[in-house]
């Protein structure tokens, strides 16, 4: 089975690029959703979203299978990614 | 100004006060293009790691350095971004941990 990701980002911030990075070493293919990029309602939208699976609505935020990780924390992505 | 005189013009204020850069240079030298990318668009150095709301009012929390940087670099030795670091930090003597969000939410206009 694939892995299932979404991916909320900053596309100035270095936890996201070095998550992507990670994600990258990893073989994991995501399309990552940078929300200072992102206007109107679906900047609204994208932030209801992002608080449903972290209330302090910080980057990144990465929903894994299922399993949110807030930060860029490696052993989190791996526990996720069942690695 | 590019990133480099940035980062030169920012270590002459910010270490007399015990705030130095993170010796990382694969995290602070984006961090620099990023804060000078945020004072592009919005014209004040918003924190690159946080969602500004573009607003300077509404943003002034976390203009760079961020009024959370000194309770973070208390108890973590870094800040969110990890752009500004204790001594101690940067020497190793302090485990590197994920430092948490302490802007509060509502902070973010939406």
């Amino acid at each position: 089975m694939p892995n299932k990701i979404e991916f909320y980002g900053l596309s100035t911030c270095i936890h996201c690029k070095k998550a992507l990075q990670y994600l990258e070493e990893c073989n994991v293919a995501c399309d990552p959703v940078f929300v200072d990029k992102l206007e109107g309602e679906e900047r609204k939208e994208t932030i209801a979203k992002v608080k449903e699976h972290n209330p302090s609505v910080s980057f990144p935020t990465l929903v894994i299978n299922g399993k949110v990780v807030v930060g860029f924390n490696k052993d989190k992505i791996d526990d996720a990614l069942e690695k | 100004m590019d990133a480099r005189q940035l980062y030169e013009a920012l270590k002459k204020i910010q270490e007399p006060k015990g705030y130095y850069f993170n010796e990382d240079m694969s995290m602070t030298m984006p961090l620099m293009e990023s804060l000078l990318a945020n004072k592009q668009r919005y014209g004040y150095m918003a924190c690159p790691c946080r969602l500004a709301n573009g607003e300077f009012e509404d943003d002034k929390d976390i203009v760079c350095p961020c009024v959370y940087r000194e309770p973070d670099v208390e108890e973590f030795g870094a800040c969110f971004c990890g752009l500004y670091v204790s001594k101690d930090w940067n020497e190793g003597k302090i485990e590197r941990k994920v430092v948490p969000e302490r802007r509060p939410p509502e902070k973010i206009k939406w």
